[in-house]
């Protein structure tokens, strides 16, 4: 390894990505919206056409709590294993024609990632000739409490509740990093840069700034690449997928094309796909896309920029081509969020089908009957909720009376409670009703309920001064 | 003036931020959007949903993309992993929007009219 700790500045090598910007533009593909993505989009990306960059996201909110567990059962695990198979697949293609890789894959282990990942690349010959360049720093949870002692509450930011609350139930805590490492990185010579938490956005901007130069004050133009990036973290969500603007119509969904941002220096940029591929780009599917998860769109926080979303401007060219222009930043807050990962209780879900006639008042005759068996056990919940599935699981009362002639419905059953007993004790209440309950029942082939340990989601806020100096990039040859 | 579900003016997509739904309505017709603002307010919004929003309804505007950002807090159960709901992460509250009744003038209903409805299945037919 070689150390660039605490260092911003590298040695950019002959080799790979950084030459895209002599074209004018970085071409920046989406391969990857969240972990258990569509498996092949990363090679139609890779082999569909030119890309400099390809940007992976498998990283969600609780991702990182199922990574602790996983490491703890094995020190050399704890990062998203799909990313170096692909890997494998991608490297040759990816050394011979330049195209550099940032990734969030390496969760709560991103040297480890990092080391599988060159191993990947000596298997599939490309040995000498690529580099991983490993973000760090991101994790806190061996520092939680010289951060609390220090008088950093880490308050909920939901609640105000302080994190000292639910001390001993924290099983992650990470900062989400920006863009800065990862350039670092890619200023070193890393072709592959394997994050831990790091936003979404900053996968897809942080070549951005890497190929153009961006200074680190040019507001504007990192809030262009924080659009791009929003447009880029979901995958096909961009391009055709999940849009409910007249789905119908969109072709070949089985063969989508993910997203691909077309950056300009001047921060406009535009959204494509590869000639050929199924799904479309057009205003309604990128507009889509910008409101997806979206809070107060003047002020979207990142650690590099405060993006304003309603300063951007849309046009349609045509030919799956969207321009993107006109986006404003200002300076980002002096906090970075940190997402804390805590043991929350327990819950079950069970399920059961009636059939006509009276399906949806069969299911909630046995729903009652459940409820009363639960409370004749002495079994008190935090939270009981019965869904009749097919009828009003979604919409709830805006669905209004189930007619009598519904042909099936599912009940659902759900209960959440601290007593792991009165959960597990649920679970073995649900069978019964097939054959003491209400007539016409079936599909409870799947047998028991699964008792599951609730791993729940603090957001909280650290000041930017204490999580800065231990961010470190290292580098790892092939 | 003629009823028309929102649907028929609006295309939508939501998620989720925690306990919190988003639900981001983006007009079919440009023209539409002063009606969008007019109609659909945040108080609109939480009487359509009642008690399935158990907190506060935020509506942010886009005027770039004619469109508006709400914010449903409390529509999740406590959200992500730890709600009990079939739609734990609110990925279709966007549809359960979708089906409020609005009051527009006919000229606008009659434009606007079965927009939003696949034609083979749309309206319970079958093809």
């Amino acid at each position: 390894m070689t150390g660039t700790r605490g260092s911003l500045a590298g040695t950019a090598p002959a080799a790979a990505p950084g030459n895209a910007s002599a074209r004018g533009t970085v071409r920046i593909a989406s391969g990857q919206g969240f972990w258990g993505d569509d498996l092949e989009a990363p090679v139609r990306q890779v082999e569909g056409g030119d890309i400099d960059y390809l940007m992976l996201d498998y990283l969600a909110e609780v991702t990182m709590s199922i990574m602790r567990k996983q490491r703890a059962r094995d020190p050399r695990a704890g990062y998203a294993r799909d990313f170096v198979s692909l890997m494998e697949r991608i490297f040759p293609a990816c050394v011979e024609r330049g195209i550099g890789v940032v990734t969030n894959a390496g969760g709560v282990n991103p040297a480890g990632c990092a080391q599988a990942v060159a191993q990947a690349g000596r298997r599939a010959g490309t040995a000498g000739r690529a580099r991983v360049g490993v973000v760090t720093g991101d994790d806190l949870m061996d520092r939680l409490d010289e951060l609390l002692a220090a008088g950093h509450p880490l308050a909920n930011m939901e609640t105000g509740e302080p994190l000292r609350a639910i001390r001993d139930r924290v099983l992650s805590a990470n900062v989400y990093l920006g863009a800065v490492p990862i350039v670092t990185a890619l200023e070193s010579g890393a072709t592959v840069v394997v994050t831990g938490r790091s936003t979404d956005t900053a996968l897809t901007y942080a070549p951005m700034v890497r190929e153009f130069g961006w200074p680190r004050d040019a507001w504007d133009l990192l809030a262009s690449g924080v659009v791009a990036g929003h447009i880029n973290e979901c995958g096909a969500q961009a391009s055709g997928g999940n849009c409910s603007a007249e789905w119908w119509t969109i072709p070949g969904l089985a063969r989508v094309g993910f997203p691909i941002v077309e950056a300009g220096a001047d921060g406009t940029f535009v959204v494509t796909k590869h000639p050929g591929s199924g799904g479309v780009v057009n205003l309604r599917t990128v507009k889509e896309q910008i409101l997806y998860e979206m809070g107060d769109p003047a002020t979207y926080v990142t650690p590099d920029v405060t993006a304003d979303f309603t300063t951007i401007r849309l046009e349609e060219e045509g030919g799956d081509r969207v321009r993107v222009h006109g986006i404003r930043g200002r300076p980002p807050t002096s906090f970075l969020k940190v997402s804390v990962a805590h043991a929350a209780g327990y819950k079950a879900v069970g399920t059961l089908v009636y059939a006509w006639p009276d399906a949806a008042a069969k299911a909630r005759a046995a729903a009652r009957i459940l409820r009363e068996r639960l409370d004749r056990l002495g079994l008190a919940f935090e939270r009981v909720l019965v869904e009749l599935v097919g009828w009003d699981s979604t919409h709830g009362h805006l669905a209004g009376d189930p007619p009598p002639d519904l042909p099936e419905v599912q009940l659902r059953v759900g209960v959440r409670g601290d007593d792991r007993r009165g959960v597990e004790r649920f679970t073995r209440e649900v069978a019964p009703l097939v054959l003491t309950g209400p007539p016409s029942v079936t599909g409870f082939a799947g047998g028991r309920p699964r008792v599951q340990e609730i791993v729940a989601y603090w957001p909280a806020l650290i000041d930017r001064t204490v999580v800065e100096p231990h961010i470190g990039v290292d580098l790892v040859e092939v | 003036m003629a009823e028309v579900r929102l649907l028929e003016l609006a295309h939508a997509r939501s998620g989720d931020k925690g306990n919190t739904a988003n639900v981001g309505l983006i007009v079919w017709d440009e023209e539409d959007y002063p009606l969008l603002l007019k109609e659909v307010t945040p108080e609109r919004v939480k009487q359509h949903f009642k008690d399935l929003v158990q907190g506060p309804v935020e509506r942010f505007a886009l005027d770039n993309l004619h469109a508006v950002n709400f914010l449903l807090h409390g529509a999740l159960d406590g959200g992500g992993t730890v709600s009990l709901m079939t739609d734990a992460q609110g990925k279709v509250f966007s549809t359960a929007l979708l089906r409020m009744k609005i009051e527009v003038p006919d000229e606008v209903a009659k434009r606007v009219r079965g927009r939003g409805r696949c034609p083979v299945d749309g309206g319970g037919g079958r093809g």
